[in-house]
């Protein structure tokens, strides 16, 4: 299947990545080449067949019910959070306003 | 004196445990050799030579003190650009986390740091790990040391996406270094640079605090110039983790102490499959010679047939690309990195440019295929047929391991390749990882280690896949060709 300039561009637009109309020229065969490949998959015979949910079968942990039992992913650590935001206000994350 | 920097991990541990040489001695000389190569190479995004010497300085006094020596002590390495080190730029090789500096280490970087090793700095890579040349970094290419022998002085592509690592470790900048591998990145630089490098078993390492790319098949892994430093390093860095959902909670073997290339008993499965088109003579030779090699340690030599290998490769271009579609989410320009707010700009605005003048053309490329194959509509026709694929590749894998214990493949379809020649053509530079793709999708051990010199005289890879959890009988096997490859050749220094 071949997608069209409007798709790539529906699609820029989901993952939000602005793409300018240089961009999408270059974008759109190079997407249908890559899809054209990946389409062979088709071919396989996959009826009866369960997708993999997981690489290593192994049962989900659950954790001990304690704050802060591993301070690494424990909470109280405001300012390590912030400390890489590109723009940190008063405690919090800075972004542009959202609700007029 | 002899040269430090022709040492590897086992010899400098021993040379230091024993006195023979400090580990500051080590560090000042690596250190030296990372300096001098930087510009020639670009392997390093940044050199951090004083981290190197304060590690160093803790095992000299903790050996003058009588204590206990770590696993990797006076070890210096080389950590991929994709661990989180507290207090060092952590990038990516991209230009969306521009000056992130994290707040914490990952697990894998803390186990060798608490073995005894240093940091001689942050290895470059493909850009969120995502290429096979090292071609797709924000901070430039790194250059292969090896050159071809026809006297041109071709700039080569290290391999990808460690390929900061690789090259270092070839050029002997370091020892041995961290890599990753989700698709190949660990073994296909390796094969490229003449170097061993293995990726365990999925789990095996935690993933917590590398920067996700694939996380269903995202594994680290150690980077050296034989089997015996790869085996060590890897004891250092694996173990259960909690923090990370799909470590496996289970004991670390002693590799390194059981090492044993005598493989009478065991059976060496050889994929018909693997004989592509396009493959190089020159590598099926490689192949057959390894083959020989193999019976000569004792292993009983048995085909098999892989018979879904062909599609491999495609159902990864979903897989790998869907996952890193959502992982990379999270580079919204808020939290962390680049924030491109164009003037009047709102929330999603935001967004979109500093993703658009964030991310590099692959990772877009990528980022867009897994979006695609993901929404509404295509979900089932690409992204769980893929997932229904890698199924069946792992029941080939798993059939064709009742009748074998561990296969042997080449690691590449080609040596290493002039900077250049493939990264406008991504189904070509995908190709790559044809050999190594299999066993990363079905979450599988696998180490390439060097056989030989091609015509051109540039290092070509043997591949060993084994049984999950069976990191043990890959390193045998990698050991057995190890002693009769005889491999020593190094690039000739130019930088």
């Amino acid at each position: 299947m071949s997608v069209d300039r409007e798709t790539v561009a529906k699609i820029a637009s989901l993952a939000r990545i602005k793409v300018d109309e240089a961009a999408l020229d270059r974008m759109v065969p190079e997407f249908n080449n890559i899809l054209a490949w990946v389409e062979q998959l088709g071919e396989v015979d996959t009826s009866g067949v369960e997708p993999m949910t997981a690489v290593i079968p192994q049962a989900l942990r659950l954790r001990d019910d304690v704050i802060d039992a591993d301070p690494l992913t424990g909470g109280g650590i405001r300012d390590k959070v912030l400390a890489n935001a590109p723009a940190a206000e008063h405690g919090f994350f800075g972004v542009p306003k959202v609700i007029e | 004196m002899t040269d430090l920097t022709q040492l590897g991990v086992k010899a400098i541990r021993e040379g230091v445990a024993g006195g023979d040489f400090t580990a500051r001695e080590v560090a000042e000389a690596f250190n030296a050799n990372v300096a001098a190569a930087q510009d020639a190479l670009n392997a390093f995004i940044v050199a951090t030579p004083e981290k190197a010497l304060e590690a160093a300085d803790k095992v000299d006094a903790d050996r003058a003190a009588g204590k206990p020596l770590g696993a990797m002590a006076g070890v210096p390495i080389g950590m991929k650009d994709l661990f989180a080190t507290r207090g060092v730029q952590t990038t990516a090789a991209s230009h969306i986390l521009d000056h992130f500096i994290p707040e914490y280490e990952s697990t894998v970087s803390q186990k060798l740091w608490d073995a005894g090793a240093g940091m001689l700095g942050k290895l470059n890579l493909d850009q969120f790990a995502m290429g096979s040349s090292n071609e797709t970094s924000y901070y430039g290419n790194v250059i292969s040391p090896w050159r071809r022998n026809d006297g041109g002085n071709a700039a080569l592509a290290p391999g990808g996406s460690s390929g900061g690592s690789s090259a270092a470790v070839a050029a002997r900048l370091c020892p041995a270094a961290t890599g990753t591998d989700t698709g190949g990145s660990i073994r296909q630089p390796a094969a490229f640079t003449g170097i061993s490098g293995i990726k365990p078993t999925y789990g095996r390492c935690s993933r917590w605090g590398i920067v996700a790319f694939a996380s269903s098949l995202d594994q680290a892994g150690p980077m050296a110039r034989d089997v015996t430093d790869c085996a060590i390093m890897l004891g250092a860095m694996a173990g259960f983790d909690p923090k990370d959902s799909t470590s496996l909670d289970m004991p670390v073997p002693d590799w390194a102490g059981s090492l044993n290339a005598d493989l009478k008993g065991k059976r060496v499965g050889i994929p018909k499959e693997y004989r592509m088109d396009g493959t190089d003579a020159e590598i099926l030779g490689l192949w057959d010679q390894g083959i020989a090699w193999l019976k000569d340690a004792g292993a009983e030599v048995v085909d098999i047939s892989l018979p879904h290998t062909k599609y491999a490769l495609p159902a990864y271009y979903i897989v790998a690309p869907a996952e890193a579609s959502s992982n990379l989410a999270r580079y919204d320009g808020v939290r962390y990195g680049l924030r491109d707010l164009p003037q009047g700009a709102n929330l999603q605005d935001m967004y979109a440019a500093t993703r658009a003048a964030g991310f590099g053309d692959e990772v877009k490329r990528r980022i867009l295929i897994g979006t695609y194959v993901l929404s509404a509509g295509f979900y089932d026709a690409y992204y769980t047929q893929a997932m229904k694929v890698r199924t069946l590749i792992q029941r080939d894998f798993a059939a064709a391991f009742e009748t074998c214990d561990v296969i042997l493949a080449p690691t590449t379809p080609t040596a290493s390749f002039a900077l250049g020649e493939k990264i406008d053509d991504p189904l070509a530079m995908y190709l790559n990882d044809v050999f190594s793709v299999p066993a990363s999708l079905a979450g599988l051990p696998a180490m390439s280690v060097p056989g030989g010199l091609n015509k051109d005289g540039l290092p070509l890879g043997l591949q060993i896949i084994g049984k999950a959890f069976d990191e043990q009988g890959v390193l045998d096997a990698g050991l057995a060709i190890e002693q009769r490859a005889g491999f020593v050749a190094q690039p000739g220094k130019w930088w």
